[in-house]
């Protein structure tokens, strides 16, 4: 016997792979018919063969917990999810537009301000922002980009549109769980990339580091690349060997640096010192620099900062960047696209309201119960609300909250996000709900990964697709059916 | 090459070949048992002494037998050299190392790392144990060789190889250590040329140097060849001699040198004067603790040269 999928049940949300009980979507039927052949013993053993996959090539996440950090192997699905090419295409290009946009906004505001002058976005946005530098002011990065590096988080709804859900310009991660994700797939079930033509997605450490390299304010052949990572025990040290590792660029700690008189950064190596032309830093930017930040940072590396404004060094992405990285900056993304670009955004954000605005803070107040609401400045799924699975208590909890720091809150409907067919338990197959981080590259040009990360709420009804919270993942295949229909 | 990068790997090579030698070192005493006659007492502690792991040893156990030795060596916490534990601290340099060592060495650490967390208790028990020990030494020597035919030939060759031979040559010391210490427990009766052929001839092989020792030495296997050949001999690699050579000419490719040259040089010389000696016993094992003593200077050397970050 094998997975019955004629009997698989998409419900009442969007699913990815299937347009109706029995009837897999156009990209997905090559797929689903190879799925068909495997018996219940193949996909065990596949499943398997995926669990010790992971654990040899030892990825891993780290979760933190009040007994300790734990290491723990990467949950992973089998399922891939596919999206057709055209609809991608699509997708891309709206998240190009986004990024080049969000970059001359940042820009904007830390020369001009054009943007707060003109009306479109309020001043105060900028003046309560946690994630605003003043000690960018005045600076031009090379190509006028701040945020070379970004991941945004996208979700389809139910009528199966792709929504914004979250621009993460500061330190995004998940990039090297998408590519893993694919290296597991291709041991675990080789046969099916014989058939159904998938796109890619090995090229990302390549494009990434021709990104950083045009960084470079030296115009030499070979600029010194490197990774500066906090060390073993951040949640994304995984990630940070592993890219370090595929561009063949230095992994560093802030403690293998050092700012010389000269205002250059250098690295210490066993014959002294070597100058650094370009850091990829996957540390905050208050960890950065203690001479202008905090000053008890052992992550950072003191004189940093100098040597990024004296034009020294490149960092990517750019302190400050994360000022538009501000869950109320979503909200006027739209308007900004508009602004700077003149385009209407070619994909749309999800409905926000800001508690700020007397009115739409009623709004939310009276309907927590329905909605989503999210601190301004918080990443990993910390500190939410899920009005529909929340408790009274909970609910009353978040109004003080709301009440007394209206700014720091947005609320959002509830999505219907869409669904996948997901392995759960021997042999079954049920819906889960999705969503998709791909990875957007920016400094002369723009690159986008062929699809992205796609984080999945293991727990039935879960919207929650946080690794730390509970959450998987799948590979996601781009097919091109060849018929450009979605 | 970074500081911090050469000295994860110079520690990862150290340890990798800590693993080898302490499963190596388990499996002399292992095989000993079987050949010697039973009335010689044979003394698993000795392996605790060899390794200076008394008080780590006498802090955990009060009794000092086959079972809590074994355990000890293999898979102790409190050991910091258990080959548990030297694995684990592999496993966190080359995850920190990931981006110069070839790709495989992490996948191939951390399967050996799982194979012994999962398979320690066959270790212990005697049935299984030369089968669990035959398995470590396999996996780290197919990691040796994964790193011989990958490793690009630059300073992190070079502070592997520092590491590797250095720690050769302070094991070499230690199984040398070993035998002579059980030497001591062979009684003067009509067994006792006999076993000391066994005592030392299961030593070479242990070091898979029994074929190298009569080609090279042309001698039967007595205590007076078996230490000259492990001290002096210049052509087989886990002999003292050939390690020294190793670590000068790492040095000479590596930049600021000369310290660790002239300091291994030296120790080079005190070698040499053992090469003529008549007799190896009691007093002599108080030079392989001098010995010892200056290997753990040249490490010391190594890492004021090019470890230190503050530079």
């Amino acid at each position: 016997m094998s997975i019955e999928w004629k009997d698989y049940a998409p419900g009442e949300f969007f699913d990815e792979l299937f347009s109706a009980e029995g009837c897999p979507r156009e990209p997905a039927e090559a797929l689903i018919s190879y799925l068909e052949s495997f018996s219940d013993e193949d996909i065990n053993s596949r499943k398997i063969a995926a669990e010790s996959t992971i654990k040899e090539m030892g990825v891993s996440f780290t979760v933190y917990t009040e007994g300790g950090n734990i290491d723990r192997a990467w949950p992973f699905d089998i399922l891939p999810r596919v999206i057709s090419k055209t609809q991608w295409d699509k997708t891309a290009a709206g998240l190009k537009q986004r990024l080049k946009a969000l970059n001359l906004f940042i820009d904007d505001l830390y020369h001009d301000q054009k943007i707060l002058k003109d009306g479109i976005v309020p001043e105060f946005v900028l003046k309560q922002s946690v994630n605003y530098r003043k000690e960018c002011e005045g600076f031009s990065p090379r190509f006028g980009v701040w945020a070379h590096i970004c991941g945004t988080d996208l979700v389809r709804d139910g009528d199966g549109q792709f929504y914004v859900l979250e621009d993460n310009l500061r330190v995004p991660s998940g990039v090297s769980y998408m590519l893993e994700n694919r290296s597991i797939m291709k041991r675990v079930i080789p046969e099916v990339f014989e058939k159904v033509n998938i796109a890619p997605v090995g090229d990302y450490p390549e494009h990434l580091f021709d990104t950083l390299a045009e960084l470079s304010p030296r115009d030499i052949a070979k600029p010194v690349v490197v990774v500066l990572t906090p060390g073993i025990f951040n949640s994304a040290y995984f990630e940070h060997a592993f890219l370090a590792q595929r561009m063949g660029a230095e992994l560093v700690e802030g403690s293998d640096l050092v700012v010389l008189e000269d205002e250059c950064v250098y690295m210490k190596t066993i014959a002294g010192l070597e100058r650094v032309d370009v850091i990829y830093r996957r540390i905050d930017d208050m960890f950065l620099d203690p001479e202008v930040f905090h000053p008890e940072s052992v992550l950072g590396v003191p004189g940093l900062m100098r040597a990024w404004r004296a034009g020294n060094v490149a960092l990517a992405n750019a302190p400050g960047a994360g000022v538009a990285d501000d869950k109320v900056v979503y909200a006027f993304v739209p308007q900004i696209i508009k602004y700077y670009l003149d385009e209407e955004p070619l994909i749309p954000n999800v409905e926000t309201y800001l508690c700020y605005d007397d009115v739409q803070r009623q709004h939310v107040l009276a309907n927590l119960d329905k909605l989503v609401v999210k601190p301004a400045n918080e990443s990993g799924g910390y500190g939410m609300l899920i009005g529909p699975h929340s408790t009274k208590k909970e609910r009353e909890t978040f109004a003080e909250l709301i009440k007394a720091n209206p700014r720091n809150y947005i609320a959002q409907p509830t999505l219907a996000l869409s669904t996948a067919p997901t392995l759960v338990g021997k042999n079954k197959v049920e819906p889960r709900h999705l969503d998709l981080r791909p990875f957007v590259l920016q400094a002369r040009d723009s690159y986008v990964t062929t699809g992205g990360l796609t984080r999945v709420a293991m727990k039935k009804g879960s919207l929650v697709v946080n690794s730390s919270q509970g959450g998987g993942s799948k590979d996601t295949w781009i097919v091109d059916t060849g018929a450009g229909k979605d | 090459m970074l500081s911090k990068v050469a000295e994860r790997i110079y520690w990862s090579a150290r340890y990798l070949e800590r693993v080898e030698s302490t499963a190596r070192l388990l499996s002399i005493y292992d095989k000993l048992l079987f050949d010697l006659p039973r009335r010689v007492n044979l003394g698993w502690y000795n392996l605790i002494v060899i390794n200076s792991l008394e008080d780590d040893f006498n802090d955990r156990y009060s009794n000092r037998d086959e079972r809590n030795v074994v355990k000890f060596l293999i898979g102790d916490d409190t050991n910091p050299c258990s080959i548990v534990n030297s694995l684990k601290y592999i496993r966190e340099n080359i995850r920190t190392t990931r981006d110069v060592v070839p790709a495989d060495t992490w996948e191939m650490v951390n399967e050996l790392s799982m194979f012994v967390q999962e398979h320690q208790a066959q270790g212990i028990n005697r049935s299984n144990r030369h089968e669990f020990l035959e398995t470590i030494i396999k996996s780290c020597q197919q990691i040796v060789g994964l790193l011989f035919v990958n490793m690009m030939r630059d300073e992190g060759w070079d502070m592997l190889r520092l590491g590797q031979n250095l720690e050769r040559a302070d094991m070499a010391t230690r199984n040398l250590d070993a035998a002579i210490a059980a030497m001591m427990q062979v009684e003067d009766d009509e067994y006792a040329v006999n076993s000391r052929q066994i005592i030392w001839g299961n030593m070479l092989r242990s070091l898979n140097a029994d074929q190298q020792f009569r080609r090279t030495m042309r001698s039967s296997i007595r205590g007076v060849p078996v230490v000259t050949f492990m001290m002096g001999d210049e052509q087989f690699p886990r002999a003292i001699s050939y390690c020294l050579n190793q670590i000068v000419a790492r040095c000479h490719h590596l930049p600021k040198g000369e310290a660790v040259v002239e300091r291994t040089l030296a120790i080079k010389q005190e070698v040499e004067k053992y090469l003529g000696a008549e007799e190896f016993g009691a007093a002599f094992r108080e030079d392989l603790n001098e010995l010892q003593g200056s290997l753990s200077e040249v490490h010391g050397l190594i890492q004021k040269t090019w470890f230190l970050s503050d530079q």
